[in-house]
This record gives structure tokens, sequence and C-alpha cells, in this order.
């Protein structure tokens, strides 16, 4: 009852953000009150659609960056000579926690310009973390008798990794793709103020015009995205269980 | 002519990986420019190496410094030597980089600009890797890592105010701005605190209802988690408006400084955002109560309220107290956004620079604020694993 309920909201709430998006207009109405009088009650400085799109490109590929990287990184230290790296790399993560995005995507400008870039790379720095604890926690729940049996019955280190690791890992890998996805959508918003095309830039011109219709227009849009993407993964691993 | 060169095999296999990794970065990033020579603030600059621009004592000292942190890297294995070669030549790296900037500075000169340059930046960072590799190695205790930090806090505070870094470009912005960074480092402190301060007080009571009514509990923990969805310059924009209105509305609520841009939006954004993981592992910690300590306390006779004050809540501490150090080091880090609406704090350096393409004005901002987060995130680390020792 409460599954279908919840599939029901979901497409609801992928319907309204895809509708808004792609007809801006017929929801004016809705965010008139919020305008100061005369000004746009929708974002009219650019395509709605195409910033969304632009965004979710930039978190999806960030994300799949740092989810490649993450994963083999802590497969790495959890392995032959890579052990030796693992207090390193943990100590390593724990120092970059610390590190705030706006940081991270302000140190990243005088070496790679303005624009798209910067924000990439703050994204995908900022999405490794969650997904390196997350495998690393993964692979080290693997009962070690299960491997054992796995060594037994005459697989590889190889075939350990994919038949058995991977796939018992799989559910915390994927719970630390959500939770760098989460984090990214709103990150990604930052980066508009280094000209990175995103839904940033509607709540920026939101917050200069003192115009709260751009701000809820961006912060809902980009709210919603996260929820969706949240809810994607979600999909994904209980497809896998 | 085989037995030598087998010979040479073992003999590099007995070299540490790391340190091999390291020392190879290392002679790559020697070659890049040492410091980067610019007539003023914005402009690109002419690339200097150490050698071209520090006296040739202090460049000595400074390459011999290295040179023995590398042979370390390579051969040594006790992590307390690496450690402490790492944080000589660490010392030594940032006594050349501060001898430069008054061998390059014209006597009197104000506007010319000695920033680090890519080999500053990366044997440094090469060095740190080295540090912290022999750090996780040494696993000290908490008071041995508060004793530590404490040490790193007093000698960069010393060093920093003896004036060998003056000439240094990020010092430089310092210099021009020092009323204002203590402001905005204040506001930074006032705003991450104050917030989470708040959050505490209000998050603690209803993680306990949560804890007692499971059903009220995914309801709470979905709509915080909502709260998070939201990207911080919204929440921030969002609340200008109605707080606008309350104080417009209000004369005494404008009296105490609610007002729409400022300090009260970030104040109630940060607050909602640190809500989550403080009533999240408020939750956990008190699932985790043994039923058995809860029993034993009743037969003990305690009374309820005795019971949640002095054993639940006790024996939750650490989970929760995880909990108020992710919602301070995430705070911590939003309060820069907040310099976008006006807030202060860090961010204000760190937009500004941005925004005059003024990279050590960026840097400003940027690192205290790391080294803020960084140092709370051990204080409060060390706290929670001192508790849970006490109680092994």
């Amino acid at each position: 009852m409460s599954r279908t309920i919840g599939a029901v909201l979901r497409v609801a709430v992928l319907a309204a953000l895809v509708a808004f998006l792609a007809a801006p207009a017929r929801f004016a109405p809705l965010f008139a009150p919020l305008a100061p009088p005369g000004a746009p009650a929708i974002y009219d400085q650019g395509d709605l659609a195409s910033l969304a799109a632009a965004h979710l490109a930039i978190v999806c590929c960030a994300a799949l960056a740092s989810t490649v990287v993450a994963v083999g990184l802590a497969l790495f230290v959890t392995r032959g000579a890579g052990v030796q790296f693992l207090p390193l790399s943990r100590a390593l993560v724990n120092f970059g926690q610390t590190f705030p995005p706006v940081a991270v995507l302000a140190i990243a400008v005088p070496l790679v310009g303005f624009g798209e870039k910067p924000t990439l790379i703050a994204l995908f720095a900022y999405g490794l973390l969650p997904i390196f604890e997350n495998t690393l926690a993964g692979i080290r729940a693997c009962p070690p008798a299960l491997l054992e049996a796995a060594s037994g019955m005459g697989m590889n280190g190889r075939q350990r990794l994919l038949g058995v690791e991977l796939p018992l890992a799989m559910p915390l890998i994927l719970e630390g793709v959500q939770l760098s996805l989460a984090v990214n959508v709103g990150t990604a918003t930052i980066g508009s103020t280094v000209a990175a095309k995103g839904l940033g830039e509607v709540i920026i011109a939101g917050l200069l015009s003192n115009n709260d219709a751009f701000i809820l227009q961006g912060g809902l849009a980009t709210g919603l995205m996260a929820v969706l993407l949240h809810e994607a993964v979600a999909l994904l691993r209980r497809r896998i269980r | 002519m085989a037995a030598p060169r087998r010979l040479d095999l073992a003999g590099l296999r007995r070299l540490d990986p790391l340190g091999t990794m390291l020392v190879l970065a290392g002679l790559v990033a020697a070659r890049l420019p040492f410091v980067i020579d610019k007539a003023n603030r914005i402009v690109p600059g002419d690339p200097r190496p150490l050698f071209e621009v520090v006296p040739w004592t202090a460049a000595c000292g400074c390459a011999l410094a290295l040179l023995v942190a590398g042979v370390a890297a390579l051969a040594v294995r006790a992590p307390g030597a690496r450690l402490a070669v790492a944080v000589l030549a660490l010392a030594a790296l940032a006594f050349a980089l501060g001898a430069a900037g008054d061998a390059l500075t014209p006597a009197g000169n104000r506007v010319v600009r000695i920033a680090p340059g890519a080999a500053f930046w990366v044997l440094a960072a090469l060095l740190g890797v080295l540090a912290a590799d022999a750090l996780a190695r040494l696993a000290p205790g908490p008071a041995a890592r508060v004793l530590a930090l404490l040490l790193t806090v007093l000698s960069t505070g010393i060093a920093l105010a003896s004036g060998h870094f003056d000439h240094v470009s990020v010092m430089r912005e310092y210099a021009v701005n020092a009323d204002r960074f203590t402001h905005e480092a204040w506001r930074h402190v006032a705003l991450a605190f104050g917030s989470l301060g708040a959050a505490m007080v209000v998050a603690l009571p209803v993680g306990l209802v949560c804890h007692r009514m499971p059903r009220l509990r995914a309801a709470v923990i979905a709509a915080l988690n909502v709260v998070q969805t939201v990207p911080a310059i919204a929440l921030f924009g969002i609340l200008m408006a109605p707080l606008g209105a309350l104080a417009a509305a209000l004369p005494a609520a404008a009296h105490l400084g609610v007002a729409g841009i400022g300090a009260a939006p970030a104040l109630l954004a940060l607050f909602l955002y640190a809500l989550l993981p403080i009533v999240a592992n408020t939750v956990a910690g008190l699932a985790g109560v043994s039923p058995a300590a809860v029993e034993a306390a009743r037969g003990m006779g305690m009374t309820r309220g005795q019971i949640l004050a002095g054993v639940e809540f006790v024996l939750a501490l650490p989970v929760i107290l995880s909990g108020v150090r992710i919602a301070l080091v995430q705070n911590l880090g939003l309060v820069t956004v907040a310099a976008l609406i006006g807030a202060g704090g860090f961010g204000t350096f760190v937009f500004q620079g941005i925004g005059q393409a003024a990279i050590d004005l960026v840097l400003l901002g940027a690192i205290p604020t790391v080294a803020l987060a960084f140092g709370c995130a051990v204080l409060l680390d060390a706290s929670i694993e001192a508790m849970q020792r006490g109680r092994a």
C-alpha cells in the first residue's frame, strides 16, 4: 500500500518538475505574488529547461567520475600491495571531509579558470568521500567465511572480487552514490558564482534583483532534482537486491 | 654481472612504495616555479625558481631539509622519524617562502605581491601526505592529538606574528584587511556555533521523542532530509522574504536584529541544516543503548527521569556527539555561502576574491575556513574517542 503511494508520489514529483521546466510560463500565476511589482514572475534571462539539463549533466558527470575513482581507490587499498595505503587514505578522506565545497570551488578557479571546469572539479572531489567510505565499509562487511568458501570453490582473486565482494558491497556503494549526488545537486548551484551554467543562475539572479520568485523557482527545481536522483538510485538499489 | 643486478632489485623492493611515489612527484614539482612575482595583486606575474629568489644559505637549508625528508620517505620505516622530518621540511619550506617574500619585495613597496608558486603548494602537499601517513601509522591517542593540534596552532601563530611572512601575498591581503578579518572571523564562528547551539536545544528533545515514538520518527527524518536537499543559497534566499516581512511588521523583532538580509536568515537556515544530523544520531544513539542497562537502572530504583539523564543519554553521548561533529563541520562550511546574502564570515573574502580575480583574497577566506573546520573536527573526534575509551 505505502509502496504504491510512494511510486505515485515519485511519478507526480517527476511530472511536476518536467511540466514546470517545459512550460514555466504556465506557472507564472503561482509565483507572481512573490515577485516585486513589475518584475517578471518567471526567470526570463535564459531557458529553464536547458539550465536544468546543464545542471543535471554537470552533477551526473562529476558523480560518474567520482564513483569510478572512489570505488577503484577503495578496491586498491583493500587488497595486495595497496593495503599499506589504507591508513593514509582514511586520514586523507577524513581531512577532505572538512573542506567546504566553496573553498574547493574557489581554489579551483585560479587553476582552471571560470566556467564549468572548476565546478566539475569541486563536485568530483567532494563526491569522492562518501563513495570511498561506503565502498570500504561494504567490502569490509563481507564475511570472511564467504570469501574462504569462494576460494575453496576455486575462484581466483578477480572472480572473487567481481562475483562475491562487489555484489555484496553494491547496496552500500550505491548509498554512497546517493549521498554524493544529493550533496552535489546543491553544491552545483554555488558553481553559478563562477559562471558555470546551471540552476544556481536563477537563484543568484533572484538574490541580485531581490526577486523571491526566482529564488524559489531555482530552489524548488534543484530540490526536486535532488529528491528524484535519490529515488532513482534507490530504485536501482531495490532492483539489485 | 648478474649478482649485483639482483641485489639492486632487492634494494628497490625494500624502498617504501608511498615514499617512492612522493619522491618522484617531488622531483617533478621541484622544477615548477617556487614563487610567483606579481607587480600587483591581479596581474598574472612571473614564475621564479627557489635558488633565484632566496639567499643561498636559506635555499640550501630548504633543499637539504627536503632531501632529508625524501631519503627518510624512501628508506626509513619508523613513523615517528618520518613525521619529524616531514614537519621539519614543511617548516623549512615555509621559511624559504617568507625569505623569498622579503628578498623580492623592494623596500617600502606595498603593491608587489609574492605569491606561493606551484612548487611550494605541491611540495607542501606531498610533505603533508608524508606526515599524515606517519600520523595514521602512529595512531596517537586523543590527548596526543589535541596536544599536536595545540602545538600546530601555537607555532603557526608565532610564525605569522613574527613578521617573517609579512611580504607573502596572502599576508599582504591580511594586512590590508586586518580589522575586517577579525570581525569576519568572529562572525563566522558566531554564526556556525550559534546555529549549532540552537539546533542542539531543539534536536535533542526531538530526537528523544522520535526514539520513543517510532511512527513519528520516519516523518521527522523524512522532513529534515527534504530540508537538506534544498541548496544553501536557495534556502538563504527563501528565508530572506519572511524575515524581512517579520522585521517590517514587528519593530521589536527588527530591534533584536531580525532582518531580511544578513545574519538572521543565515542563522535560521544553518539551524535547519544542523537539525538532521543531530536528530538522526540522537535517535541512533538512544536506540543503541542496551535494554539490560536500562533494566539494571530500573532495578536500582532510579526514576524514569534519572534513567534518561543518567543512563540513556550518557550511553548515547558518543553517537550524539558524532552527529554534532557532522553538523558543526557542515555549518562551518556553509557559513561561507552565507556571505552571499550579506551575513559576513570568511566567505566575504572568498566571494570578493572571486569577483576581483584576486586569488590571494580567496585564500585569505578559504584557508582559515578549512583550518577552523579541521581543528573543530579533531577536537570533537578526540573527545568522542576519549569518552569511548573511558568506557571500554
